[in-house]
């Protein structure tokens, strides 16, 4: 087989229609809980309803006389697990309850009904012990971690800071608070399993099967061949999917149990408790600039809490490490275990937080020197990554505040804070830098070339929602020199060569660096072939564990800016978008629409952090209050203006064969921190407690003049 | 639960077709409504979805939603929240948009259509296509949901429903809506995204809108 002798035009960088939609919007792509094998059972997990202690009892017989009830699982009768590493999956596995809404039973029933039912009378007896849910700050057993999330230190000093910061003509400290947040994607949490002569078919809401697999086998002690995971579509994860989570134990836990296909799709009111949340933070920020703005001493301290079943803790003090020159600086962590819920990744852990507390006292820091926080920013854009002192593969940082100014209007704003009212309008803008790390995985993949000059390209790459299946297809493409719709991709299953999760923003790059290779091997040995090619095509495989894996002498992150406009009601305190605006710099952009949807999408997740979103621990219950989508408010269409996003072309030779960097998270990064600067430009009042719902204005408000 | 009492006519009295959509006078269906028995937790019944009637035998306590996608394999339709706080599970019933989980299904009357049924004669709904080209979607959860929402969106501004956000002249001349953003945005805000897709579902809902009125 010869190519075609005029490569067709780059498929990357092109618009090309994301591959699912079609399957999408028909209501014929599958979920998790969406196929129900012949003789399903349905499983439905119950929650404890104590904050610490032992479960003393199981009254499983009163259950299992009801009306279809086949099984009720608890810490008498489970199947043992091997230990776990994340041990937020022993589930089942003694008597006990290290914080409320821990899954203590399982009910099993022949319909969905019927379980619920079950599941809602069965009788469990505890023994309560005194619990401890906080507040973290201040308390009396905060440790200093050894490592944070994403295995950075949890501290780092260069330099004296007290004696820098001491010393400075400007000085800004800062204390800010954030809620617990909850990633709530819109499919919950689900499982559908079932035993075949000893081996194990399993569809999973996850980012990532190949994991869900290793962990099931490790958990159960069985063959990772005897184990298939699919995850063909997954409603969105933000994290809360990235590594199995307990309702895929439980699952197989069932069916193993009762010899039956069973389906478990968690309640939506279960998911705050069970599937990890983005833990509250006290972050306090120090920053010391000299007479010109130049920062010359920055001092992070983050304040969090995790539970007793397993230490997480963002790292919101490392992106201080990146941003912005500093010779004297501290960053440092630290977290107590409480018997509360236990956290775990949301959409850019650390970033988003972070960046919100170090892009507040940002802006504050340009209203105490006078100076326009853009220029501020500009001012103290570095040349090497600050914390390692290498440089950088590409930062565009500048580039994002200069395009987003001109692109906003920026240089007409007027500094002066709240002075522009309209009625009961109050308006103000306000602007904020983000970063997101660059991170790459090691994947596998391979690619076939068919005589009738078709490819298919396979890996368990997983799309929840970002367009991987597209722009997979498009990396094929233009590594084989194939039209695009010749390149057929398969992904979504753990019986296709091992891929990586999708999260960290890593996913086109991990994936389609090994993509790119086995293409690129593939359209080697065609162009060596000679003759048709044999019936089976060709075929070529890829592992990028070296490359991928490979330190790089080079510090690479992706940079944004925001620019938000609002209007604060002076009477009411509700806080509304008018605009808000982003420019990424994040390497090359493969598919303009899918990115734009994912640029947007962040911001909007952004708008929710800032404004709306909030989960309340409730500390004598120890378990968060907003348990539905009534009361946690996840920003709806009549809350999200137009969002603009934009981005720079960037060259940059460090990262892989496509030049990406990830764009999943950015998004969100400084999104929340433009909004909370717009709110101070407005209403001339520094508030520093997310999120900024309108209980919380009130007290500055003018009101309505008499 | 015995509905016979609820059987009675059509309250809109708007479509011709009414008394074969009651349950149990269906073409075909010699069953009654209600419980075989007094004290039964099932009933037979007849659900028309999508221009097909299913004969069905049913849980009192299954909703719509899950008749839906337990018992007819229909799973487009989809399970957000199960408390009519979501939107994903939103159908049409007699051309209204409904949370479906939170319609018992014994208790439904009139043609359900899910996002399976939207295209029609093989041709994919305005909206559909306006979807797709727009990127209104990502991860596709709430997609079905949306789109149902979109199409009876259209019918009721069409038919001149006022919004919140309509001005009180223009809600008083009556007559169809006018479609702006600000409009579609508010009478989208049943439907929850995750994935942050409302700027381009409102694009789509635009685009599709022009479609259906040119």
């Amino acid at each position: 087989m010869c190519p075609p002798p005029t490569p067709p035009a780059p498929a990357t960088g092109t618009d090309a229609e994301r591959r699912d939609a079609w399957h999408k919007v028909t209501g014929t792509a599958r979920y998790a809980a969406e196929r129900t094998p012949p003789g399903c059972l349905h499983a439905v997990p119950v929650p404890a309803t104590i904050a610490r202690g032992r479960v003393t009892a199981v009254h499983a017989d009163e259950i299992l006389r009801g009306p279809g009830v086949h099984a009720v699982l608890s810490h008498e009768n489970a199947p043992r697990l091997a230990e776990a590493d994340d041990r937020t999956l022993a589930v089942l596995q003694n008597d006990r309850v290290p914080h409320r809404g821990w899954y203590v039973a399982l009910v099993v029933a022949d319909t969905p009904e019927n379980a619920r039912a079950a599941a809602d009378a069965l009788r469990i007896e505890y023994a309560a012990e005194d619990h401890d849910a906080g507040p973290a700050d201040g308390h009396p057993r905060l440790r200093t971690p050894e490592e944070v999330n994403g295995g950075h230190p949890a501290v780092r000093e260069r330099g004296d800071f007290d004696a820098a910061y001491a010393t400075s003509a400007f000085r800004v400290d800062a204390t800010y608070t954030m809620t617990a947040l909850h990633n709530h994607p819109m499919e919950p949490h689900a499982s559908t399993a079932w035993w075949t002569d000893g081996a194990l078919t399993v569809h999973d809401s996850s980012q990532g099967s190949t994991t869900v697999r290793d962990v099931l086998a490790r958990l159960f002690a069985l063959p990772r061949e005897r184990i298939t995971v699919g995850s063909a579509h997954v409603g969105g994860g933000f994290g809360s999917k990235g590594t199995p989570r307990p309702q895929v134990v439980l699952a197989v836990m069932a069916a193993r149990h009762t010899g039956r296909p069973v389906k478990l799709a968690l309640p939506r009111r279960h998911l705050p408790a069970t599937v990890g949340h983005r833990a509250p933070t006290v972050q306090r920020v120090r920053i010391g600039a000299d007479a010109h703005g130049a920062i010359q001493a920055l001092a992070h301290e983050v304040t969090t809490q995790t539970s007793t079943v397993t230490e997480f803790v963002e790292q919101a003090a490392v992106p201080a490490r990146v941003m912005y020159a500093s010779p004297h600086s501290r960053t440092t962590h630290r977290v107590v275990a409480l018997d509360v819920p236990t956290p775990s990744w949301m959409r850019a852990p650390g970033e988003a937080s972070g960046m919100y507390a170090l892009e507040a006292a940002m802006d504050e820091l340009a209203v105490a020197t006078g100076l326009d926080p853009v220029e501020l920013r500009l001012r103290n854009d570095p040349d090497r990554e600050p914390d390692s002192g290498r440089p950088f593969s590409s930062r565009n940082l500048a580039g994002c505040l200069r395009e987003g100014a001109r692109l906003f209007g920026w240089e007409d704003r007027d500094p002066r804070p709240g002075v522009r009212r309209s009625g009961d309008r109050l308006t103000g803008t306000g602007v904020a830098s983000a970063t997101y790390p660059y991170l790459v995985s090691p994947s596998t993949a391979t690619a076939r070339a068919a005589p009738d000059g078709t490819y298919v390209v396979r890996l368990n790459a997983t799309d929840i929602g970002t367009g991987a299946r597209t722009v997979l297809a498009q990396i094929a493409a233009d590594a084989l020199q194939a039209p695009l719709d010749s390149v057929r991709v398969e992904i979504g299953s753990s019986a296709l060569p091992d891929a990586p999760l999708a999260g960290g923003s890593s996913g086109t790059s991990s994936w389609g660096w090994a993509v790119h290779r086995a293409c690129t091997a593939l359209a080697d040995r065609l162009r060596a072939h000679s003759g048709p090619l044999p019936p089976e095509g060709l075929s070529a495989r890829a592992d990028t564990a070296e490359e991928a894996g490979k330190e790089s002498p080079y510090a690479r992150h992706a940079f944004g800016a925001h620019f938000a406009e609002v209007e604060v009601d002076a009477v009411t305190g509700e806080v509304r978008v008018n605009r808000l605006l982003g420019v990424f710099a994040a390497g090359r952009i493969l598919n303009p629409r899918t990115a734009r949807s994912q640029f947007i999408g962040g911001m909007t997740m952004g708008i929710g952090m800032a404004l709306t979103e909030g989960s309340t621990l409730d500390r004598r219950y120890g378990e968060f209050v907003e348990r539905d989508l009534a009361s946690y408010h996840v920003p709806v269409n009549a809350d999200v203006p137009s969002l603009e996003a934009h981005w720079l072309d960037e060259d940059d030779p460090h990262l892989n064969p496509m030049g990406s960097k990830g764009i999943g998270e950015i998004g969100i990064v400084g999104t929340a921190a433009a909004l909370a600067n717009a709110v101070h430009h407005a209403v001339g009042v520094r508030l520093r407690d997310l999120p900024l719902t309108p209980d919380r204005l009130l007290p500055h408000l003018p009101g309505r003049p008499d | 639960m015995d509905r016979d009492g609820t059987a009675g006519p059509d309250p809109a009295g708007h479509d011709d077709r009414g008394d074969e959509r009651r349950h149990g006078h269906g073409p075909g269906n010699s069953r009654h409504d209600g419980p075989d028995r007094p004290g039964e937790s099932t009933s037979s019944t007849v659900l028309q979805v999508n221009g097909s009637i299913h004969h069905l035998r049913l849980d009192h306590r299954t909703t719509l939603l899950d008749a839906l996608r337990e018992h007819l394999d229909l799973t487009g339709a989809k399970k957000g929240c199960d408390h009519g706080q979501c939107g994903a599970c939103t159908v049409l019933v007699d051309g209204r948009r409904v949370n479906s989980c939170l319609v018992l299904a014994v208790a439904c009357d009139g043609p359900v259509t899910t996002v399976e049924g939207l295209a029609e004669g093989g041709r994919p709904h305005p909206l559909q296509e306006a979807f797709v080209a727009r990127d209104a979607l990502q991860c596709g959860y709430c997609t079905p949901g949306q789109l149902c929402s979109a199409v009876a969106l259209l019918a009721e501004a069409a038919a001149g429903h006022p919004s919140h956000v309509t001005p009180p002249r223009a809600a008083r001349a009556g007559g169809p809506a006018e479609l702006t953003r600000d409009e579609i945005r508010e009478r989208m805000s049943g439907n929850l995204c995750r994935c942050g897709a409302y700027p381009h579902i409102v694009d789509a809902v635009t685009d599709a809108h022009r479609e259906t009125v040119r």
